[in-house]
């Protein structure tokens, strides 16, 4: 593990009555690629907004990038930490196209004030390529497929030129081909870039097989980490999920992970 | 005459203007709830012997300060809160009407409208209104485009969109008092939606979008005076009729309904 960029201590986050987060404690190097997996309502997402500065904490303490996350210091962290949430349903009218909505990535890092010059549009069209979006750069962003939109998501944070990669589900409700273009995507995004990424799934299929470390997480709490090898067995997914083992076991064949 | 066509440019801008944020958030509530606080808080203003302007902002600002909070923490869907406070407003409204002692034309005058008597203080207020509107959109579009399209990726790029939310909601109550004279409480509503819902039938492009929606807005305003003029008809009333009509045909004609031919011909350019 390089430099501590993400140091996370004794975090609680709750939603009114519901707690998400019952003192979590992580720490991610520089460099490291994190899957996140755990079942609907484990507090993954809430983890990631932890560490973005949206989520509030009712207590602990949270280190971004060697700055202590407080009130004041939110937005200026959030610029250098991208962030890919799920597929979300999009106005078919938005009178914006894929390259404006790419250019968004862009609009924290110029600060107020600022509009996008020839650089910006450059690193637009750069991060636009590097998925593989440019024939379409001028296409309504309302009419693109859940791949693709993801795709224009995650060069629209990569435009940000973030230190942080997170990714929150996804690869929900896309289609298999869809699923696993966009794994491989990220999985080249993060070598290539040297990033640090996390990544967020509840579901095992969705899991990159190349993540260096899986932490496992139920009812708001980190219940293991380690690398995917010690972790992803029979016996800890069976009580990760709740699930019988013969039945985790009828499942293993369609999930990226090595026999125990 | 002179006065009222100033007034239909003006407030054709800055209400059509605002409209573009409430098409494009889905919120057209916002405009419905505003208009009708305006019109309550005028009414308090009339009641209380203040100028009955002042009572409008005074509640939009408060109507504001409401919805913002529940929007931004998603507590309740922003229709059922601004559906709650629309009804209250109409309620508080016909209330200071009903406790307003002598002739009700003062009220009447601030529900229907009345820009053929528009003074130039009238007409000061709204290019001021119109000023700000326009000029704060040219100085933070980017950051309105990013609200506007999803409120959490602005958040999560480091801008400050729920300091737009409210800024937008401020304009709003802001646009609605500035033209509730000369358009009425009951009608801004429609020339705040119409113009933008027009312009959003024919356009991909946000700038576009505000262009036409400003330009619906102010055509609205002086076609609508001149069928006032002609036929002697209530003037908020016919500038209301003519943005519903622009926008049926725009709806019409709208090239989005035909999104297959209109992506093979986009694809093809480039």
């Amino acid at each position: 593990m390089g430099t501590t960029v993400i140091n996370i201590e004794d975090a609680v986050v709750s939603y009114r009555e519901d707690i998400a987060l019952r003192g979590v404690s992580l720490k991610v190097g520089s460099g490291e690629f994190v899957g996140i997996i755990g079942p609907n309502g484990a507090g993954k997402t809430t983890l990631l907004t932890v560490i973005n500065g949206l989520g509030k904490l009712l207590s602990g303490r949270v280190r971004v990038l060697g700055n202590s996350l407080s009130r004041s210091n939110g937005h200026s962290l959030r610029k250098k930490v991208g962030y890919v949430a799920q597929v979300e349903n999009i106005d078919p009218r938005m009178p914006m196209n894929v390259r404006e909505v790419a250019m968004i990535g862009r609009y924290g890092v110029l600060g107020l004030f600022r509009r996008p010059g020839k650089h910006d549009w450059e690193i637009v069209d750069e991060m636009l390529e590097l998925v593989s979006m440019t024939h379409l750069a001028r296409r309504p962003i309302g009419h693109l497929s859940g791949g693709e939109l993801q795709r224009v998501a995650i060069a629209r944070c990569l435009a940000q030129e973030p230190r942080l990669f997170l990714l929150d589900e996804p690869t929900a409700s896309l289609d298999w081909k869809a699923q696993a273009e966009i794994l491989e995507l990220v999985k080249k995004i993060h070598d290539t870039r040297q990033l640090t990424t996390l990544f967020v799934t509840h579901d095992l299929d969705a899991l990159p097989h190349t993540c260096d470390r899986v932490v496992l997480m139920k009812d708001g709490l980190i219940v293991g980490d380690g690398t995917p090898d010690q972790l992803i067995s029979t016996d800890s997914l069976s009580r990760l999920y709740d699930m019988p083992a013969p039945v985790v076991e009828e499942r293993r064949p369609h999930m990226h992970i090595k026999e125990s | 005459m002179q006065n009222a066509i100033m007034s239909a440019f003006l407030g054709g801008i800055a209400c059509s203007t605002i409209g573009v944020f409430v098409v494009l958030m889905h919120m057209p509530f916002i405009g419905v709830a505003m208009s009708h606080a305006a019109f309550a808080g005028a009414l308090l203003g009339l009641w209380l012997g203040i100028n009955p302007l002042i009572g409008a902002f005074g509640l939009c600002l408060v109507v504001a300060a409401i919805i913002g909070p529940l929007a931004d923490r998603g507590e309740l869907s922003p229709e059922t809160s601004l559906g709650v406070i629309f009804s209250l407003m109409l309620g508080v409204a016909f209330l200071f009407m009903g406790l307003m002692p002598g002739t009700k034309s003062g009220a009447l005058e601030l529900l229907w409208g009345s820009i053929l008597t528009n003074t130039r203080s009238d007409i000061i207020l709204l290019a001021v209104v119109a000023a700000v509107v326009v000029g704060l959109v040219f100085i933070f579009f980017k950051e309105i485009q990013a609200t506007i399209f999803n409120r959490g990726i602005a958040l999560s790029v480091g801008l400050p969109a729920t300091l737009i939310l409210y800024g937008v909601l401020f304009l709003t109550g802001a646009t609605v008092t500035a033209s509730l004279r000369s358009i009425g409480g009951l009608l801004i509503f429609s020339l705040i939606l119409n113009p933008a819902a027009a312009a959003y039938q024919l356009t991909y492009s946000m700038k576009r979008m505000f262009l036409l929606a400003a330009g619906f807005g102010v055509l609205s305003g002086w076609i609508g005076l001149l069928f006032s003029y002609l036929f002697n008809i209530p003037s908020g009333a016919t500038i209301v009729i003519t943005s519903s009509i622009i926008f049926m045909i725009c709806a019409i004609f709208s090239p989005k309904r035909k999104v297959k031919r209109w992506e093979e011909k986009s694809l093809a350019k480039e």
